[in-house]
């Protein structure tokens, strides 16, 4: 059906809800699963902490090499 | 502040590797834990209050008073315990852990573990066996009688056999218990076995009579989890080597104490993470519903910080028998540890894959972006005091832990950035 509305093979990478991957597999569909999910989850203050940390770490990075 | 989170890592995760736990002996806890006092109760977890505790810490609390003498009825010990005449801490603030409610206090005998490299100890209360006892809240007449008992018979036994056994050093006692099915949390059925092994020898050296060492003989081989009360203080002492590493992201405790969880952060020295202990998914003994269980509960989850536990779960496919899963998921949450964990292992190997090393150092950093947190399986205590272990499975800490950790870190590190 895929195959169909496409016009030709269809080889799909599913990002996330292993599910989606599962049901394309049932169709014969050529599929790798990536168990990706958003940085913290989505959650913007973790994200924002987390931010921070990692501009601290570049600024010490930067001044180790300025050594 | 000039700090590389790796290379504070990276140290705190050597020193991990470099502590070498062996068995120094046994002794009575107010002899050599310290700080203890004949009115403290040490309990699992981070620091709580009487009026806050779950009832099999509260069950474990009024039992241990009884048999300290300190009270006649359990009426009276609840009575006492609620009073300020008692004090309550965390075995982790006395270089110490205890299983489930996790229950030590004065006349207790607690194995004696010392760090060849450092020669810093650790302590930790012995193993009753699983049912009706005192760490899962249970205080009735024969949980006293059987705690006497440990006390005035199999402590002193074991105290005698120590030092006619070889020298036992636990991590490699642990690392071979690995290779044999074990992950030292819920199976310890092959490091017991081995413990057994180094120790019958030298108790049947000892002078005691002969009905009692047959009885401690017995008595360890009757309990598989006999070892537990050896792989936590093990565990302990290891992630004591990364306490407290300026900078470090690196987790060094993990623990319940049946109402809240904690953690602590190599890099944010004596602080607690506290949020609300979670309900354990898994097999409960006949008879039991989700409803009778307490929340999550124990120092146990020391093993899993220190790289086993739930994070070795591949080397132990016959756990899930007793935890719940498939061993296909034994198999995935060892697989997913290694996406939070800074290092793998030198001493604990997973046989099925290829002998790699478990995963080892929690980074903080790394639970929070990828919202992926560390796997536990544990025990499951009855909510009521005085009934006792109804199963066991698998568990999360809250993220809340984390997350306030981060924050902590970020306003101690690097708030203007």
């Amino acid at each position: 059906m895929l195959k169909d509305f496409f016009g030709k093979k269809v080889k799909v990478i599913n990002l996330g809800i292993a599910s989606f991957a599962d049901d394309l597999r049932q169709q014969g569909v050529e599929t790798i699963h990536t168990d990706w999910r958003p940085p913290a989850g989505g959650n913007k203050k973790i994200q924002a902490l987390l931010d921070k940390v990692a501009n601290w770490q570049n600024k010490v990075q930067n001044k180790k090499g300025a050594r | 502040m000039l700090i590389d989170i790796q290379q504070a890592n990276a140290s705190a995760i050597a020193a991990i590797q470099a502590s070498q736990p062996v068995l120094k002996g046994i002794d009575t806890a107010i002899d050599v834990v310290p700080g203890m006092e004949k009115n403290l109760i040490l309990h699992a977890g981070p620091p709580i209050t009487w009026e806050k505790m779950s009832g099999p810490l509260r069950g474990a609390v009024m039992g241990a008073l009884i048999y300290e003498g300190l009270a006649k009825t359990p009426e009276e010990a609840e009575k006492l315990a609620a009073s300020d005449k008692i004090e309550y801490a965390p075995w982790h603030e006395h270089d110490g852990v205890g299983p489930m409610a996790g229950v030590g206090t004065a006349s207790m005998p607690v194995w004696i573990l010392e760090d060849q490299k450092s020669g810093r100890k650790t302590f930790c209360t012995l193993n009753e066996g699983l049912g009706k006892v005192l760490r899962y809240g249970a205080y009735s007449e024969e949980v006293i009688t059987r705690l006497k008992w440990m006390e005035t018979v199999l402590a002193p036994v074991l105290k005698a056999a120590i030092p006619l056994a070889p020298e036992i050093n636990l991590k490699n006692m642990i690392a071979q218990a690995l290779q044999m099915g074990d992950e030292v949390h819920n199976r310890n059925k092959a490091a017991t076995s081995l413990l057994i092994r180094e120790l019958a020898p030298a108790i049947v050296k000892t002078s005691f009579a002969e009905t009692d060492k047959a009885r401690v003989l017995e008595f360890m081989h009757s309990n598989d989890h006999f070892f537990l009360n050896l792989s936590m203080p093990a565990a302990k002492m290891m992630l004591q080597a990364a306490e407290w590493i300026e900078g470090s992201t690196i987790v060094t405790t993990m623990c319940r104490n049946g109402t809240d969880f904690g953690i602590r952060i190599a890099g944010l020295k004596d602080r607690w993470f506290t949020a609300p202990a979670q309900i354990v998914k898994g097999l409960l003994f006949p008879g039991f519903t989700e409803e009778d269980c307490n929340p999550d509960i124990g120092d146990s989850a020391i093993t899993e910080t220190c790289g086993l536990g739930g994070f070795s779960m591949a080397a132990a496919p016959a756990i899930v028998k007793f935890v719940g899963g498939t061993v296909n998921d034994a198999m995935n949450f060892t697989r997913k540890m290694y996406e939070i964990t800074d290092g793998e292992s030198q001493a604990f190997q997973i046989p099925n894959m290829e002998f790699r090393g478990s995963p080892l150092g929690i980074n903080l950093l790394k639970v929070c972006e990828k919202n992926l947190l560390p796997q536990i399986n544990t025990g499951i205590a009855h909510k009521k005091a005085g009934v006792g272990q109804v199963g066991a499975g698998l568990v999360n800490p809250p993220m809340k832990c984390f997350e306030d950790a981060l924050e902590a870190y970020v306003e101690k590190y690097c708030k203007d950035e």
